[in-house]
């Protein structure tokens, strides 16, 4: 562990982006550093950036989202918390899902099955004015 | 970040796509549009190269599961080659290693072909 984050308070790195899929990878760049800072193995990187690249495109492919999709990243001395939050609106989130084909479901559900496999926490709010709210964890194996 | 896709003729009325890239939702339509297009044409058997692919998503993985239903309904195969091991995680953790041919080298790939 990195003495110097051992000691230090939580840190945040905020990044907002259009909720377009040109941006997905800066959003995963940017969750990678932070993870390379905490001193995560490369493959736990890896399961970083693709946990944060499946969240953001799960709200880009979901209907009535937002213009943006936030990133919270916050570095604690034993993990790395990630939030992916979009500004859209899901009242009309179910009628919305009818209109998803098989293909983009079953797609939609890999996706959320590889985040709840490369992560040690996730948990998701939807929230019909506010829109999507999930929180994911990566614990560094030598906390 | 982009994907660079090549399409090559192979012996055994075969084809092979090379990838070089990243596979997100961004670039993942490029690619399906290049498996379409051979299968529009009638291939129904590919060999898939992801030596040269750094990052592959939900989206990539949908293109090839996509491409790959399209040829089993005219009895045609898809292999891939891949030897990045956090690409063989992915598929492995996803369990399509079961519904795919992967191999270490195209030339493997190709052989197995059915």
């Amino acid at each position: 562990m990195n003495q110097a984050l051992e000691n230090a308070a939580p840190e945040l790195v905020e990044l907002r982006i259009p909720a377009r899929p040109e941006w997905v990878a800066l959003a995963r760049l940017a969750a990678a550093t932070v993870a390379n800072r905490l001193r995560f193995s490369i493959e736990e990187i890896e399961d970083v950036k693709l946990a944060v690249a499946e969240a953001c495109t799960a709200v880009i492919q979901h209907e009535g989202h937002g213009e943006f999709i936030a990133l919270d990243c916050e570095a604690r001395s034993d993990a790395l918390r990630i939030r992916v939050r979009d500004s859209g609106r899901h009242q009309a989130a179910h009628s919305s899902d009818r209109h998803m084909n098989f293909e983009e479901a079953r797609i939609a559900g890999l996706g959320i099955f590889l985040i709840r496999t490369l992560m040690d926490e996730v948990s998701y709010d939807v929230h019909p004015q506010h829109g999507t709210d999930l929180l994911m964890v990566k614990r560094l194996a030598s906390a | 970040m982009d994907i660079k896709v090549n399409v090559r003729e192979a012996p055994g009325d075969c084809y092979v796509v090379d990838l070089s890239g990243e596979i997100d939702v961004y670039t993942s339509p490029k690619v399906k549009d290049a498996i379409g297009n051979l299968i529009d044409r009638g291939v129904y058997h590919l060999v898939i190269n992801l030596e040269k692919v750094r990052y592959i998503d939900s989206t990539g993985l949908g293109v090839l599961i996509g491409g790959l239903k399209r040829v089993r309904e005219h009895g045609g195969s898809v292999n891939l080659v891949c030897t990045n091991p956090q690409i063989k995680k992915i598929f492995d953790i996803t369990g399509l290693v079961k519904i795919f041919g992967i191999f270490d080298s195209e030339d493997a790939a190709m052989k197995a072909l059915v």
